[in-house]
């Protein structure tokens, strides 16, 4: 007698396919997150109001002035005076005021005076500022951003929407799913059948790894044709490496379905147990080094956090698969343990 | 009488809780086995125990001629179960509701197919084959879950209180199904609390705190307490 896990699979694809929710989460929130995130959600600072406080006005600073005007990083809002600095700054009217010294011409003394009010966007003024006017003939200082010269937040935020969206699919969904199988009563009827739980379990998988390559794929033409991230590192290696990332989640999934008891428990298991340290400790939003030593001792073992380090090298610095060994292996080594934990806990025999 | 069910001291602990305390009986091939006790009485986990979901503590027993403790598995192949929740998947249509366990049990797919049509014709529910489960009435949804249990012509069905909530017209039509059934050699183990349902059953036992109280036909049941209908003989025992 043999029992065909397709029957199973075709199964859990209908349920997919006939719950108009799950298919808006698992279609439409990657591209919204994606284009939110792409296009506006962005800390990329354009058109920075200058002003320029320059009592001589020589050679060196019409030079200078003209390299700021030179790109479109900044607007020149004009010439004014010391006293006047405050003022512009108060109303607005710029939010950087460069004051250049009297002896410019020969020593190259400057100051950057800024609006602070907005830390992230003075910090990258201040980047910049220091880029254009340092930068200059005799090149005192240079500053080199590699990889992502111009700074697009969208190449920051597209591995971690891979990274949340995977977790969401693979380890949210299919806990759900398996736990609404023990609360509606149908696990009980499967498990008196001698269907191997192992098969249950596999077949739940299937369609979710399938769904997630579905929106790997959405989500990687998206940032390659419209937010022109560079996949450098080459698709194939980015795909290998989310399949790994994939089985991780859906392990996890696993093991939050083995513990919780009702679908709102497993629903929050997964959202206070890995969402929160995914938008926390994964790098996503907050880089893991500016964390305090214990907290960072968290990142370590966040899945995300490997994954999305990763992504980023693949994605962005185009690097091969070897500079990724160390998170890969990292990444194959959390998932075998999850496995194990993960059958470990399932048992064919409902006890109690 | 062919034997298809044997049960020696089947006895289920939970720590110091014993929830089915050394429990004896026999079922013939064919017979409807009413399972009667009060709630918490050690019904389901006895049930469970014959179903292989859950081991014994103590005892022995064949189901279908397989050992209880060491051959759950072949178990599971010879029987058919129904919760006392309803749990088909409502999200599925009748046919594909068939489908889904008929492959569980192995069938074939033309096996499924003349075996779904079959039973469908004989309950007068054929139109409603593609219908989503979720959209139909709760008493139609109760004969379908027995249909599903029986899609392998298993040896032997349990039926886990399997008309909770129902009315009395599709209770009757039920029974209807599961005595069609057991004419044609399938043995039935059913739990119920309904005691007119007790009186349809060819043997029953009656339960109270681990024990079974009685075993008999009904007609000698109600002899034996001298009582007018199984209702007073269930109140006497439990009391």
């Amino acid at each position: 007698m043999q029992i065909k896990l397709s029957s199973f699979v075709k199964k859990e694809m209908l349920h997919i396919l006939r719950d108009p929710r799950t298919m808006l989460v698992v279609l439409v929130i990657p591209v919204v997150l994606i284009l939110l995130f792409g296009f506006t959600v962005s800390t990329d600072v354009n058109h920075i109001d200058v002003a320029v406080c320059a009592p001589v006005r020589g050679d060196a600073v019409r030079k200078t002035v003209e390299r700021l005007c030179r790109t479109d990083l900044f607007r020149f809002k004009g010439f004014i005076d010391a006293p006047d600095i405050d003022a512009h700054l108060r109303t607005g009217k710029a939010s950087a005021v460069v004051v250049l010294a009297d002896d410019y011409e020969t020593s190259g003394h400057y100051q950057v005076v800024l609006d602070g009010a907005d830390v992230n966007t003075a910090r990258v003024s201040e980047g910049y500022l220091r880029g254009v006017i340092g930068g200059g003939d005799q090149d005192l200082f240079v500053l080199q951003q590699v990889y992502n010269p111009e700074m697009k937040s969208a190449f920051n935020f597209i591995p971690g929407i891979l990274g949340m969206i995977f977790l969401l699919i693979c380890a949210i969904m299919t806990s759900v799913s398996i736990v609404r199988e023990k609360e509606t009563g149908t696990m009980e009827v499967l498990l008196v059948s001698p269907v191997k739980p192992a098969y249950i379990i596999v077949s739940k998988m299937i369609p979710y790894l399938l769904l997630s390559l579905v929106d790997l794929a959405i989500i990687l033409l998206l940032a390659y044709f419209v937010l022109d991230v560079p996949l450098s590192g080459g698709v194939w290696n980015i795909i290998l490496f989310s399949v790994v990332y994939l089985v991780l989640a859906l392990a996890l999934g696993m093991v939050v379905s083995n513990v919780a008891k009702s679908q709102i428990a497993a629903l929050l298991m997964s959202a206070l147990v890995m969402m929160m340290p995914v938008l926390f400790f994964s790098g996503m939003l907050f880089p893991p080094d500016n964390l305090p030593w214990a907290l960072r001792w968290i990142t370590y073992i966040i899945p995300a956090r490997w994954y999305i380090d990763a992504m980023r090298k693949l994605m962005i610095e185009g690097v091969g698969l070897r500079s990724v060994l160390l998170e890969g292996g990292i990444l194959v080594g959390e998932t075998l343990l999850l496995l194990a934990a993960a059958t470990k806990r399932f048992s064919d025999r409902l006890e109690g | 009488m062919d034997k298809v069910i044997q049960v020696k001291d089947l006895t289920k602990r939970f720590g110091s809780f014993t929830a089915v305390d050394a429990i004896t009986f026999e079922v013939g091939r064919g017979e409807i086995f009413g399972f009667l006790g009060a709630n918490g009485a050690g019904k389901t986990t006895a049930m469970r125990m014959l179903c292989g979901l859950s081991y014994p503590s103590g005892g022995s027993g064949t189901v279908a001629g397989f050992d209880i403790v060491r051959e759950g598995e072949q178990i599971k192949r010879h029987i058919g179960y129904m919760s006392q929740r309803f749990s088909l998947y409502e999200d599925l249509t009748v046919f594909e509701n068939m489908q889904l366990f008929g492959g569980i049990y192995g069938m074939s797919e033309r096996d499924i197919r003349s075996r779904a049509d079959d039973l469908l014709e004989k309950v007068q529910f054929a139109s409603q084959r593609d219908t989503l489960v979720g959209s139909i009435p709760l008493g139609w949804k109760q004969k379908l879950a027995f249909l599903v249990a029986t899609m392998h012509s298993p040896e032997i069905v349990f039926l886990d209180e399997p008309t909770g909530g129902v009315d009395p017209i599709t209770r009757r039509q039920f029974w209807d199904m599961i005595r069609q059934a057991a004419s044609e050699g399938t043995t039935i183990f059913v739990t119920t609390h309904y005691m007119d349902e007790a009186e349809y059953c060819d043997r029953v036992s009656i339960m109270v705190d681990g024990h079974i109280r009685a075993l008999d036909s009904p007609q000698a049941l109600k002899e034996q307490f001298g009582a007018k209908n199984m209702n007073e003989v269930f109140v006497k025992l439990c009391r």
